[in-house]
């Protein structure tokens, strides 16, 4: 059968030939015109004047426009329609769009950007995070709190506390190909986009709202993209609309690329954080009560920064059963880049805030961190225990969506209606948000980790190796995973797929998920294949298509072949049914013992060919066409209250890391690094394992060489790759295995298999951690090390110990 | 101008091409092949690697900040280039595929050039050869994996350029803003009458003023056919580099006199920009941040520059006279770097965020002699440390005639302030730049007696 096969991505030929199209490389026809925009050199003001008439007259120019030029507002806003493509004369951050020049090269569209003449009014801008507490710029009306028992008391009780504060960077995607997209006019005011986008369904809905069209006049095209990491959920918003506008006003082919400076100015990246905390513990280090205050610098607009601070709320436990855990988010309004999704969604911050209080409790106890770690577990899973309640059907919703039209509800950013959350019953182990902890797998998983990467020997040999080398020190450091599956926006959590079969046997197949190198393709044709039984290379997965699938949820929160897969399955058991009764009809056989596989079909004592009974069923009048819909069960999320299951089940793993580093310079590496990680029962192990091994080192990247400076006027100072550090080939752990936890999903997933794009990012929280810990034996001192930690945090933070600060 | 090239091994003759359309934009929008991708139009992500051969062999470089004339009489090959003529895969590719080495595939056809010419050349050492592309989705492993698998198979035939096309003499450049002299000597020539004319040599940093700042250049003069200012010359006395030679170059050299020069040059840009750019280059265009005159600064290197048929020179360290200011007259020009020969104390710290292909924090080096015991002679320089690459007299002056030892670390302390008031920016703070200056040199004493100080050569 197709699936779990280790098969190579389904473009991978085309890939390393060059011949894979991305949009920049779709032909297109004579007299495209190129766009740039035009930015803001100030933080915060006004536009004072502006003089566009040398851009006018600029070789190439043949548009520009202001946003009084513009059919609407335009508004690129996943969330609170606060994002107009041009400024409307205020202005909010440096680098955001003023003005869009059209011209007949990309070229001399850039080159006519920097001839404008534009003065502002600056004002005081707003910053940091206490300057925006400060200045009470904020989203929400307030901080967003959830709590599980009474953390204050329990802190009281508790006969140990620590307290801590920790800083994280943000993260630039850094996709290779940077946001792009192509407009193309079609009769009767249609028009085509082709779009490098997650979110195929959000670039309709905002084009179409952008030129008054309904829904159904555009088209969106997506083949691949060329990496998207989140930054592509919304923030291709911009250029679709834009190409859009001019397509429209001109009748000629537009096409908007940013340069990648600019896609570093302009675009959103991870949200920054500032988390306070405050932890109670006993003499083993088991915790009491945990208090976190998360402060997330959110940039200019909403964009999804209410669903990515909850995210980070909701992985404030990580691994760890906490009797009493509060949780306090504030979603800090600031004149920076408007930060958006990136794979993990806040997830990764929440989650580092918590393995830092375990590992701050290790070390004010002198104890192993992955002792204490393992102390806090959760339960494991018990497949002897009864099922649980599977609680009331569903209620019609409290509170209705804006229905207004500006909104997509198709966005992580919608405001989704007040769910409903049946508590959960007594006596089961839950999360801070109520939701049962019924699949747990980490203390099994933990065990096998440490035992596979010798985990007690190596802490014995680091420690006795740092006794013996006075300049470099190593560290060690095993941490878990346990990532929520799902959109908390529950309605988001369904999908639909197309697919065809032709009357040669060959199958064609269309679902809402978009490719940006995941793999998602091949996975979800590996589905297709093992329902019709059939040859993979009879299944042609096509672009995804607005046309095809409408009404798609984003490729995010790493649902993209848990929903996917299971449309495609859906509308394959439609057909593969409705060939199974026409031939039992023929054959007078019985429809149910009808067999698919290996290229044939089996029916009563014929065999015939997959081919031959599509011929069969086309002459028999039998639809060989079907969609399929697909919604996750079980889940239900009040997210005011904090309460209820927003996910439909957890994704499992570990890392252990070993570094070693400088104490004169700071300067460290990666030395070995084990992973072990629960894809459940994988739909392709090869590309799982490409995705761990991915998002450990970007994850790993975040918290270490990927620093983002902006300077006191706000202009952000690394953005470009000579200032930009990603992990380069040489950073990979010179050691690096990596191994599937073999397992099923215990909830009724496609194939069991288990989501896998987001939680291994935050296997990379183990590097950070190891680096703690090799600056822990420069002193006495708890290093409380700030992220990411370059060679001169590090530096600094060994200064500190040193000194026993 | 006119000029003549192989792409992917069929002659291409180009006339009236602006001397500075990058080879990248022309492949894309004039060639149709799209192959080669555009990530960061700076030379820094690789994803725009090509292959360009001559009569050196082959070398990986970046097509985003390479100019036509750089190509006139080579060979290109871009990733399109690399199937057989039946269209059969690239062994490397075909590698790519069955390790899972590419994801979303943006950056992949600048990896498989970087590794087609890896595997023409016979180099293993992937870490350095690929360390100017970059990915974002497989973390590396896997095309690691795939390359090591490539190697165990054969160059194909079909990689081998045959004939370069024959151009004779000068380049025809009927725009008179763009010359490309064939010698030094009309080189001088030319700039002399030239005076405002940009000279490119390997364009790396050129390059970027035409694709970022979007500057049109009104004159240009390539220096990349001028072959006699591409000599390296060992003498008893001395070594004497061209101007013209390319870091490659440079790196094999230091391998063998100066190791810790070399190590650093292995972090020096990547393959790709090492392949283009030249020591003359590095030290003409003046930047604080440049890794080389520190080294050939410590090192006592002389300068010699040259108008017309006039020549002098200087140390080094007087050349930089202020931040974006050298002693260089217009119509002058950098044409040989002399390094003294002298027994080999040489150490070269280079800081950066990430260790490969980065721009130096601070790069320091050291060169001090000891006799019984006691320093004789110091040299250090630095650059990321001021305004121009700079030695560290006050540290120097306390450090001649001081037992080897801790004593003279303390005794040096306090000359790193009077030497030294870095700036801060966006790769480190002054405070951080001024602390691990310092601690360079317990590095460098520790290391002379024999501690483990890098963390390059600790083994899992």
């Amino acid at each position: 059968m197709s699936v779990t096969k280790p098969l190579p991505h389904d473009a991978a030929a085309l890939h390393v030939t060059g011949k894979a199209r991305y949009i920049d490389d779709i032909p297109v026809p004579p007299g495209c015109l190129h766009l740039a925009f035009g930015l803001s050199e100030i933080a915060a003001g006004h536009i004072a004047g502006i003089d566009l008439s040398d851009v006018r007259s600029a070789p190439g120019v043949v548009g520009v426009w202001q946003a009084a030029d513009l059919p609407s507002d335009c508004d690129c806003s996943p969330s609170l329609h606060d994002e107009p493509l041009l400024s409307d004369g205020t202005l909010h951050y440096v680098g955001q769009p003023v003005f869009l020049v059209a011209a007949t090269s990309h070229l001399a569209a850039r080159k006519a950007v920097g001839r404008a003449k534009i003065t502002y009014e600056a004002r005081e801008p707003v910053f940091s995070v206490d300057a925006a507490l400060a200045a009470d710029t904020r989203f929400e009306e307030g901080p967003r709190i959830w709590e599980k028992g009474d953390a204050a008391q329990a802190l009281e009780a508790a006969p140990n506390v620590i307290e801590g504060s920790l800083e994280m960077g943000g993260q630039e995607h850094f996709y290779l190909e940077g946001q792009a997209a192509l407009a193309l006019a079609q009769e009767n005011g249609d028009l085509l986009v082709h779009s490098s986008t997650q979110h195929p369904t959000e670039i309709q809905h905002k084009v179409a709202h952008a030129l008054h069209l309904p829904m159904h006049a555009v088209r969106v095209e997506t083949r691949r993209m060329g990496g998207g990491f989140g930054g592509k959920e919304s923030q291709g918003n911009a250029l679709a609309i834009a190409c859009a506008v001019v397509a429209s006003a001109t009748g000629r082919p537009a096409k908007m690329r940013y340069d990648r400076d600019d896609d570093m100015v302009i675009t959103g990246k991870r949200h920054d954080f500032r988390i306070d905390y405050s932890a109670g513990f006993d003499d083993e280090g088991k915790l009491l009560a945990v208090d976190f205050v998360q402060y997330a610098r959110c940039g200019w607009a909403q964009d999804l920064s209410i669903p990515v601070a909850d995210r980070a709320m909701l992985h404030a436990d990580n691994a760890y059963d906490i009797p009493a855990l509060r949780v306090e988010s504030h979603r800090l309004k600031t004149n920076t880049q408007s930060a958006t999704a990136y794979r993990g969604f806040g997830g990764p911050q929440g989650m580092l805030g918590i393995e830092r209080v375990l590992d701050h409790v290790a070390h004010a106890l002198g104890r192993d961190p992955l002792e204490v770690r393992r102390a806090n577990y959760y339960a494991d899973y018990d497949d002897t225990r009864p099922g649980l309640d599977p609680g009331p059907p569903p209620q019609p919703p409290a509170t209705l969506p804006d229905e207004s039209g500006d909104t997509d509800l198709t966005s992580r950013g919608a405001p989704g209606p007040v769910g409903h959350a049946p508590a959960a019953p007594a006596g089961v182990q839950t999360t801070h948000y109520g939701q049962p902890v019924e699949d747990f797998i980490l203390n099994a998983l933990t065990e096998k980790l440490a035992e596979s990467c010798g985990y007690a020997e190596r802490r014995a040999r680091v420690a006795q190796w740092n006794e013996e080398t006075p300049l470099l020190k190593r560290g060690l450091a095993l941490t878990p995973v346990k990532f929520g599956i799902s959109f908390t926006l529950t309605h988001l959590n369904q999908a639909g797929a197309l697919v065809h079969v032709y009357q040669d046997g060959s199958v064609a197949m269309n679902h809402g998920g978009t490719e940006m190198g995941q793999g998602l393709f091949q996975k979800v044709a590996q589905v297709a294949a093992a329902r019709f039984g059939i040859p993979l290379d009879m299944v042609r997965i096509t672009a995804t298509d607005t046309a095809k699938v409408p009404n798609t949820s984003a490729t995010a929160a790493s649902s993209g072949s848990d929903l996917n897969g299971m449309a495609v399955q859906v509308a394959c058991d439609t057909i593969r049914d409705r060939m199974a009764e026409h031939l039992a009809g023929l054959y007078q056989a019985d429809a149910a013992e009808v067999l698919f596989a290996d290229g044939y079909v089996h029916v009563g004592e014929a065999t015939l060919s997959f081919a031959e009974v599509a011929k069969l069923c086309y002459e028999g009048r039998v639809s060989l066409s079907s969609t399929g819909f697909y919604k996750t069960p079980k889940v239900e999320w009040d997210r005011i209250r904090g309460q209820g299951r927003p996910f439909y089940y957890f994704a499992y793993g570990a890392a252990c890391t070993e570094v070693v580093l400088d104490t004169l310079t700071g300067e460290y590496r990666i030395l070995r690094t084990d992973i072990l990680h629960d894809a459940g029962s994988s739909l392709n192990p090869a590309l799982d394992i490409g995705q761990i091994e991915g998002g450990y080192v970007q994850g790993a990247g975040w918290l270490t060489t990927e620093e983002l400076v902006w300077d006191d006027n706000g202009r952000l100072r690394t953005h470009a790759p000579s200032t930009y550090k990603i992990p380069a080939c040489s950073d990979r752990p010179e050691i690096f295995n990596v191994a599937l936890w073999d397992g099923r999903n215990v909830e009724e997933t496609v194939y069991r298999s288990k989501a896998v794009g987001e939680p291994p990012f935050m296997l990379g929280i183990s590097a950070f951690l190891a680096l703690s810990d090799a600056i822990g034996a420069c002193g006495e001192a708890y290093p409380a090390l700030d992220a990411p930690a370059t060679p001169e945090r590090v530096l600094m933070a060994i200064r500190k110990v040193q000194d026993g600060v | 101008m006119d000029i003549s090239f192989l792409l992917n091994g069929e002659r291409v003759e180009l006339r009236g091409v602006s001397p500075t359309r990058t080879a990248l934009d022309w492949l894309r929008e004039e060639r149709g092949l799209t192959g080669t991708k555009e990530g960061c139009n700076e030379g820094d992500c690789g994803a725009c690697t090509v292959m360009v051969s001559d009569a050196r062999g082959s070398r990986a470089v970046n097509a985003c900040i390479l100019f036509l004339p750089q190509l006139h009489g080579k060979a290109l090959r871009t990733v399109e280039g690399l199937a057989g003529p039946g269209g059969e895969m690239h062994p490397v590719q075909e590698a790519m595929v069955t390790h899972h080495g590419s994801q979303c595939g943006f950056c992949t056809p600048g990896f498989v050039v970087s590794m087609a010419n890896a595997h023409l050349k016979g180099d293993t050492g992937y870490d350095d050869a690929l360390a100017g592309n970059l990915c974002r989705c497989t973390g590396y492993a896997p095309i690691i994996r795939a390359a090591e698998a490539a190697a165990e198979v054969p160059v194909p035939g079909w990689m081998d350029e045959g004939a370069l096309p024959e151009v004779a003499g000068s380049v025809s450049s009927r725009d008179m803003t763009a010359h490309v002299p064939d010698s030094v000597d009309e080189l001088a020539e030319l700039a002399a009458r030239h005076p405002n004319a940009t000279l490119v040599a390997g364009a790396t940093d050129v390059g970027l003023w035409v694709t970022k700042q979007l500057r049109d250049l009104p004159e240009v003069i390539f220096l990349n056919r001028c072959l006699d200012i591409q000599e390296i010359e060992v003498t008893d006395d001395a070594i004497r580099i061209g101007a013209g030679v390319t870091m490659d170059r440079v790196l094999d050299l230091m391998r063998e006199y100066f190791p810790s020069y070399a190590e650093m040059l292995r972090r020096y840009g990547s393959g790709q920009v090492r392949a283009a750019a030249t020591i003359g280059g590095n030290i003409a265009n003046g930047s604080p941040i440049g890794d080389n005159p520190p080294v050939l600064i410590a090192l006592g290197a002389r300068l010699h520059l040259r108008y017309r048929d006039t020549r002098r020179e200087m140390a080094l360290e007087h050349f930089f006279l202020d931040y974006g200011k050298q002693d260089r007259y217009p119509g002058e020009f950098v044409e040989t770097i002399e390094i003294p020969r002298q027994p080999d104390r040489l150490r070269v710290y280079k800081l950066s965020k990430r260790f490969d292909q980065d721009i130096s924090a601070v790069c320091g080096a050291f060169n001090i002699q000891v006799e019984d015991g006691t320093v004789t002679e110091a040299r250090i320089a630095f650059g990321g440390m001021a305004g121009i690459p700079k030695r560290a007299e006050a540290v120097e002056a306390a450090l001649v005639g001081k037992p080897w030892n801790d004593e003279a670390v303390v005794a040096a302390w306090d000359g790193w302030e009077a030497d030294f008031q870095p700036m801060s920016d966006m790769r480190a703070s002054s405070e951080y730049r001024l602390l691990a200056a310092r601690n360079m040199l317990t590095r460098y004493l520790l290391e002379d007696l024999g501690a483990a100080t890098n963390v390059r050569e600790v083994r899992p």
